[in-house]
């Protein structure tokens, strides 16, 4: 299979954080969905991405090229599209002057495209960006990302702090940017409902490492929310459990539903579900290392 | 054509498009050489995941429902229609045969067993 972006052994050491080992591979013509706590390395692997902080080791590709060691690394940056959660535009700018700054910065800016963007989105033309609200900056972070050319787009929490109806307005622009089978995308979103609609794929990193990565599909069929007495949570196999609550009436625990045999009751796990209890585990396997 | 995801039926998702598209064949409402939508426009339309509508489209191209011609997409088969009914028919009778095993061993007798039958297809 070919990737859009692939990240080979990447690590990244800090005085108190180490982003260890992190192996990603993001098929082109699907969407990745990156979770995990605050804190959790998300953002830094982003930013070893698009090369804003130097890797210590392993490598990163996009498109299938090296993102530093790289000739054509002005060519490559016209084809990523990066939105950050915060606007980065000069505040005092209007839509029409950004388009003119970004018309000489990218060669592939498609100004007609931008238009387009601009007016599904309504977003205003000769308003001040500081007067524009939240959700109307960011879909103009959106507009800008996808009117140059992007072939993958970078997204950092794109879509927190947004209502839901902008959200699913903003979901349905990525829907249509996969069309296209060569395009893909990689976001993170600590909104876990948003990502189970879209995603192809689920990569959770916990602590600098990666602790789950695979389709929305095989999560979402494999796995299940068992709900059981303690007795009986006691006679089932320890490797069907990948993380468990008690309550004072009975045992909640993430399952490999094949694996469960006989009479239990077993609920469809939701993607937060499995981000949940597969942190605590992890969190819960670190404390008795230690 | 019509196709209807529930998300609280137990049956996964890829298998849902896959009755949905086969019985549209089966009853003629899909003929020979009708293209499908992409698998990306299905997915998008019905917002789910490509894997989802790609996995559905290969196992209906793999039992002989559909073709796919690189480039140019999926079409509908031109395999015999009168076949596949008695393929099904073939297999509603083995259920059967499997209901009259079970009906005999609890001593069930054959008007109730179609009492029963007549009562649950009625009741869907």
């Amino acid at each position: 299979m070919e990737y859009a972006l692939k990240l080979e052994n990447v690590s990244k050491s800090y005085k108190d954080f180490t982003l260890d080992n992190i192996n990603i591979s993001l098929p082109y013509g699907s969407i990745m969905g990156f979770v995990g706590e605050n804190g959790s390395g998300k953002t830094t692997t982003i930013k070893l991405i698009l090369d804003l902080i130097k890797r210590d080791s392993g490598i990163i590709t996009i498109l299938g090229q090296d993102n530093v060691d790289n000739k054509n690394i002005k060519q490559l940056k016209e084809h990523i599209g990066v939105v950050m959660d915060e606007s980065c535009f000069p505040e005092m700018l209007t839509l029409m002057e950004v388009n003119k700054v970004l018309k000489n910065i990218y060669k592939t800016w498609d100004e007609r495209k931008f238009g387009t963007l601009a007016k599904q989105f309504s977003l205003h033309k000769n308003k001040k960006i500081k007067d524009y609200s939240k959700g109307m900056k960011m879909k103009l972070s959106i507009a800008i990302a996808l009117a140059h050319d992007a072939k993958i787009l970078i997204l950092d929490e794109a879509t927190s702090g947004l209502d839901p109806l902008v959200r699913d307005e903003i979901l349905d622009v990525f829907r249509d940017f996969i069309q296209n089978d060569r395009h893909s995308i990689f976001m993170t979103s600590h909104i876990i409902s948003d990502l189970e609609k879209i995603c192809d794929y689920i990569t959770l990193i916990h602590n600098g490492k990666i602790i789950l990565n695979k389709s929305t599909d095989e999560l979402i069929d494999n796995y299940g929310i068992l709900k059981c007495s303690e007795a009986d949570f006691k006679t089932i196999t320890p490797t069907a459990v990948k993380g468990f609550r008690k309550n004072a009436f009975g045992v909640e625990a993430l399952v490999i539903k094949k694996e469960i045999k006989g009479d239990f009751v077993v609920d469809k796990a939701s993607i937060e579900n499995i981000m949940v209890y597969s942190i605590k585990e992890a969190r819960c396997n670190e404390s008795t290392n230690h | 054509m019509n196709i209807i995801i529930s998300n609280s039926s137990g049956q996964p998702i890829y298998e849902q498009i896959i009755a949905q598209i086969k019985a549209l064949i089966i009853s003629g409402q899909l003929e020979e050489g009708y293209q499908l939508p992409s698998m990306r426009l299905l997915a998008k339309e019905l917002r789910i995941s490509v894997i989802t509508t790609k996995r559905a489209f290969e196992e209906l191209e793999r039992e002989g429902f559909i073709v796919a011609i690189t480039g140019k997409g999926s079409f509908v088969a031109g395999k015999n229609v009168e076949f596949i009914k008695e393929q099904q028919l073939k297999e509603i009778e083995e259920h059967m045969q499997e209901i009259i095993q079970k009906a005999n061993t609890c001593g069930l007798q054959l008007d109730e067993l179609i009492e029963m039958l007549s009562i649950i297809y009625k009741g869907e």
